[in-house]
């Protein structure tokens, strides 16, 4: 079955199935997604709505990649066309990540050691930005998002759970990638930062990037969102 | 893009002992890949032999050669073969021992491979020596002292210099960090990162240390009994590995 899109689709999720098998737990068998289907046009902010263990951290990291899916596959935007990035080759899933599809993870999970200014400008210097650039635009957001500039040069390990999520933001979203997933971006973070990344978000819509968000905060998700997708849990009889 | 290395079913038998069996894989320019595994499971007789250190028992190791393009290495003539480990490759030791000449100075262990690619004018071999010991954060000062007077962490770091200075396009290393203190390991690894990203060199990396893998590694290689058990990107295989073994190595060590 070969679905066709227009062009203005950035993400498609046909047939989505995906269950964990732990073999040191006996092989115990966790269906989670079960044939999920949806497209995503530019633009547009789908927020997945369900239970807590429905499987929303799972299809995101599925589109991202990070999780290896039965069956079915996602296609994403890249260089003009839908690839899909379910069957590439590990060096096509890191190309499509560097230049399509950005992931703010639940938990800042960075290469150590190194200054968060450094860090932010990073993703802009492998596409080629140069130097002088990078520094001002990761400057600028890191200022938007109240990260103090005196913390700039240390590296973000020590700081609060609410400051690394701040550079968790801003890493990815100092690049204008087409497309983004934000795993509850706004957890630890108080009203004035909340509002900020509202802000982004709805900047990042606006200038036509496709959202996959997870946001428990009903004001963020009723100010960001423009869709629902909700989440349910897998038959597990009919698995 | 052109492939730059092509295993195929590549086996490597000790008398009755299988070493590694049936190994095949890709490697493009500036791919790093990760071989990880149980000790025993084959991963430096693969390295040894990806790296014509070891002829296999069976299969082929083709590379991508500047003039003849994909080349089966044991097709080469010995002298042809020499001379591509010594400049289009480079191999990082876990010993440095193994990987330096240890009667020769510092600046002479960068320099030699500097003239097996046909430098012979000794001030710019010199620069070029002051050049890398710098850039792997050795002081030139001791650019004319003997390797042996080195610390481990700083042999590490020549063994690397010495490696990098002929611009390799492919690099092999089996565990470079083992052995180190903890925080050398750590200044050796934003080193080797740090480098082979800005070089855009490709990389074959032998450890049993995830964290390593993690950081370094594009794509991962999970080795048992001889056996690839599973590959894929890095990410991937660590977050969501499939096969059991790989899920017991993955849960056996401390979150990275
Ligand atoms: N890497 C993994 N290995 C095994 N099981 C996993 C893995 N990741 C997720 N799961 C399981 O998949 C199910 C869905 O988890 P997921 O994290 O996707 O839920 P969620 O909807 O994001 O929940 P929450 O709202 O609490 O974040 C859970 O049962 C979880 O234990
Ligand atoms: N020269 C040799 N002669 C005979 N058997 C060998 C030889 N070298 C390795 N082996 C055997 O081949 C198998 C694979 O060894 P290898 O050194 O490749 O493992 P490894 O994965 O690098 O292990 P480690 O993590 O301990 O370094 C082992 O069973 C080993 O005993
Ligand atoms: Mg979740
Ligand atoms: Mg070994």
């Amino acid at each position: 079955m070969t679905m066709t899109y227009d062009d203005t689709v950035m993400i498609a999720v046909e047939a989505l199935t995906k269950s964990f098998t732990l073999h040191l737990q006996g092989a115990t068998h966790i269906p989670v997604l079960g044939r999920m289907d949806f497209a995503l046009s530019a633009g547009e902010c789908a927020v997945l709505d369900g239970p807590s263990g429905a499987g929303k951290s799972t299809l995101m990291r599925c589109i991202y990649a990070n999780y290896l899916p039965q069956q079915g596959r996602v296609l994403i935007r890249h260089d003009g066309a839908l690839a899909d990035i379910t069957h590439a080759e590990p060096r096509t899933i890191l190309d499509i990540r560097r230049r399509s599809l950005g992931y703010v993870s639940q938990f800042l999970r960075v290469i150590p050691r190194i200054p968060t200014l450094q860090l932010v400008m990073e993703p802009l210097l492998t596409l080629g930005v140069a130097e002088e650039e990078a520094r001002t635009r990761a400057a600028t957001l890191l200022a938007r998002l109240r990260i103090p500039e005196r913390m700039w040069h240390l590296p973000p390990g020590t700081f609060s759970g609410g400051e690394q999520q701040r550079v968790n933001i801003a890493r990815v979203l100092v690049v204008d990638y087409p497309v983004l997933l934000l795993d509850e971006p706004t957890a630890s973070l108080d009203a004035d930062n909340r509002q900020t990344v509202v802000e982004l978000v709805t900047e990042a819509c606006a200038r036509g990037a496709a959202i996959v968000g997870i946001f428990h905060d009903a004001l963020v998700r009723d100010a960001v969102a423009t869709r629902v997708i909700s989440v349910t849990p897998h038959d597990r009889a009919a698995a | 893009m052109n492939k730059l290395l092509q295993v195929h079913d590549l086996t490597k038998t000790y008398g009755a002992r299988t070493g590694c069996a049936n190994v095949s894989f890709d490697l493009y320019p500036g791919e790093v890949l990760g071989i990880v595994g149980e000790s025993g499971s084959g991963k430096t007789t693969l390295l040894r032999c990806l790296s014509a250190q070891l002829e296999p028992s069976a299969g082929t190791v083709a590379y991508d050669m500047r003039v003849k393009g994909l080349t089966d290495i044991w097709s080469l003539s010995e002298p042809e073969r020499r001379m591509l480990t010594r400049t289009d490759w480079g191999i990082v030791h876990q010993n440095a021992r193994d990987g330096l000449r240890m009667e020769v100075s510092a600046g002479a262990n960068v320099g030699e491979r500097l003239m097996a690619v046909g430098a012979r004018h000794y001030g710019n071999i010199r620069t070029e020596a002051e050049d890398w010991l710098t850039k792997v954060e050795i002081d030139t000062g001791r650019i004319d002292d003997l390797p042996a007077s080195f610390s481990g962490g700083m042999q590490q770091r020549l063994q690397i210099a010495r490696n990098l200075v002929t611009q390799p396009r492919l690099v092999f290393m089996d565990e470079p960090t083992s052995g180190l203190d903890v925080s050398v390991q750590a200044r050796l690894l934003d080193l080797i990162r740090t480098l082979v990203s800005r070089l855009g060199i490709a990389c074959v990396i032998v450890t049993h240390d995830l964290g390593v893998v993690r950081l370094l590694a594009h794509r991962l290689m999970v080795m048992r009994r001889g056996q690839v058990v599973e590959q894929g990107l890095t990410d991937q295989v660590l977050d969501d590995p499939q096969h059991a073994y790989t899920q017991l190595l993955v849960s056996s060590i401390l979150p990275v």
